[in-house]
């Protein structure tokens, strides 16, 4: 079955005044929604990324530079992803759909792994 | 994997909550009373991290042991970063390596501390946050905060204060402990009695508050009321802190909160305690109450507490209304006013006056309460005189009463509640 990437993006996130409760309460949609695909054996993989611009590497000339990501507190950056398993676009689509990082302000992009067949 | 012990699926409820007064006061018996904000930083970390990554990851297998170990390793950070801004200070020097040593041993052990060293860590907790130096509206927050874990928004709901307001107290109070130097400690038997009824107090002022009609948050007000209840059980449960003031408050919350399913009707109207379907109190709560009612009587002390809790026992446990030995209850209110002559128990007093000796006898007593410019805006004041008023057939000054209490209303169905005071007075048929 094919593999998709669920890129989620979001702005860095100040969290500070939520109460353990809300904390809770947030983190308990995410892990039923997790939990969920686990059990129909669709989640591959998931990380959270630092909230940074990381680093970019370019060649110029044969030579490397390596430069810091954009970075700004209002700046949009990719937050996390998840590896699923999906039939196609429109399934992955649908797991996506319910992701509940989707909340106003953050948004998720679906992208499909190149299939390579090796007979 | 055969084992998973804490985590199924979905956490605990209220475990977060839970967990953070919990960590915060094994955090602060290590760190010293006033690091208490250090503590707290260090859990609010460990919790922002955990929704960072656990949506990603899942919950661990040990969600607990996780939080600790991010909260003590956060915790060990801050204190190695605040070591090297110091100068040589020997005595401090030790203490800091102990606490860290400390620290680092528990920070890798998976959460194996027995439960009464947990209960122990909470009890000094609490002897801080509501140490008899502290003004007690600051107590009150600091403990719901830090040893109950509510967040200052909900603290704010609950109260009707600002956000800023209720941090404000927070900061004000962590500075008066590290100013006043509060130990970390169940404080000893010489001084118990004092801190003890400081820690009271502050049980029952948030009780008090939890329990009020008034505005304010009703889910987060029953969370008050469940958590004065849990911390009051803890005391009650401890020798070092069970004394029969102790039950008598236990009792006295248990017999009120028994009666919260049944004070309110399907839309929310606040019922009369002649109105409430008796059927809906919450029997085995009331039951529990007697129980530590019969604790507290050990000992000669009779405090407000055990007047009250007596009170609260006669209605919970009285059949029907029109049973109501009431002659008991105004003896009870009398010995109540001797040693709290409060606005509330004045009033009560009146009712109780006007259901042994007739509505006439209720005026007469809620005219001799002295009436400052607070007690001028009590609603209750106001709705007890309309009512014996209107008993007494007097329309016109019952229906000024009601439009007096009318005006203090502070909640909704408190305005409906007067209104349809107000309807009856006008004729049954008007009144639906």
């Amino acid at each position: 079955m094919p593999n998709f990437l669920l890129l989620l993006h979001q702005t860095p996130t100040s969290f500070r005044n939520l109460s353990p409760e809300e904390i809770q309460k947030i983190l308990g949609s995410h892990i039923a929604w997790r939990e969920a695909l686990v059990k129909r054996n669709k989640m591959r993989a998931g990380e959270k990324l630092t909230d940074d611009g990381g680093r970019h590497l370019r060649t110029k000339g044969g030579m490397v530079s390596v430069t810091d990501g954009p970075f700004s507190e209002s700046q949009e950056i990719l937050g996390g992803f998840f590896m699923i398993e999906a039939e196609d676009y429109e399934e992955a689509v649908e797991i996506a759909r319910t992701c509940p990082h989707l909340v106003e302000g953050r948004w998720i992009e679906v992208r499909r792994v190149q299939p390579v067949h090796v007979t | 994997l055969a084992q998973r012990s804490e985590n199924v699926d979905q956490l605990v409820d209220h475990l977060f909550r839970q967990e953070f007064g919990r960590m915060v006061s094994h955090l602060a018996r290590i760190l010293g009373a006033p690091r208490l904000a250090m503590a707290e930083d260090a859990v609010q970390y460990a919790m922002l991290q955990a929704l960072e990554v656990w949506p990603y990851q899942g919950a661990p297998e040990y969600p607990r042991a996780w939080l600790a170990k991010v909260a003590y390793h956060r915790a060990l950070d801050v204190l190695k970063s605040e070591r090297k801004l110091r100068f040589y200070d020997d005595e401090k020097e030790v203490r800091l390596r102990n606490q860290l040593e400390e620290l680092q041993a528990t920070g890798t052990a998976e959460h194996l501390r027995f439960s009464q060293e947990v209960a122990d860590d909470r009890l000094a907790l609490i002897f801080v946050c509501c140490h008899p130096a502290l003004p007690r509206p600051a107590s009150v927050a600091l403990t719901l905060r830090v040893v109950c874990g509510f967040g200052v928004e909900e603290i704010a709901r609950a109260f009707l204060a600002t956000e800023t307001a209720v941090t404000q107290r927070l900061v004000r109070a962590k500075r008066m402990i590290r100013d006043e130097a509060i130990r970390f400690e169940v404080p000893d038997p010489g001084q118990l009695d004092e801190r003890l009824g400081a820690v009271l107090e502050v049980l029952y002022l948030f009780f008090t508050e939890g329990y009020a009609a008034t505005a304010g948050d009703r889910l987060i007000k029953n969370d008050l009321c469940a958590e004065a209840i849990r911390l009051a059980q803890s005391l009650a449960e401890n020798p070092a802190t069970a004394v029969p003031e102790c039950h008598a408050l236990l009792a006295l919350m248990l017999f009120q909160a028994a009666r919260l399913p049944a004070r309110t009707d399907a839309l929310g109207d606040l019922l009369l305690l002649e109105e409430q379907d008796r059927t809906l109190w919450d029997r085995p709560m009331i039951h529990l109450g007697l129980a530590h009612l019969a604790q507290a009587g050990h000992g000669d002390r009779l405090s407000a507490y055990h007047l009250q809790a007596e009170i609260a026992a006669m209605h919970s446990t009285t059949e029907h209304f029109t049973l109501t030995n009431w002659k008991h209850i105004l003896a009870l209110y009398d010995l109540l006013c001797e040693k709290q002559p409060t606005p509330v128990v004045l009033i009560n007093r009146a009712i109780a006056m006007a259901q042994v000796k007739g509505p006439a006898a209720g005026l007469d007593a809620l005219k001799a309460i002295p009436v400052d410019d607070q007690l001028g805006r009590y609603i209750f004041l106001h709705s007890a005189e309309g009512e014996f008023h209107r008993q007494l057939g007097n329309s016109t000054e019952a229906e000024a009463s009601f439009h007096r209490a009318l005006a203090c209303a502070r909640t909704e169905p408190q305005q409906r509640f007067l209104l349809r005071k107000l309807a009856a007075l006008r004729g049954p048929e008007e009144s639906v």
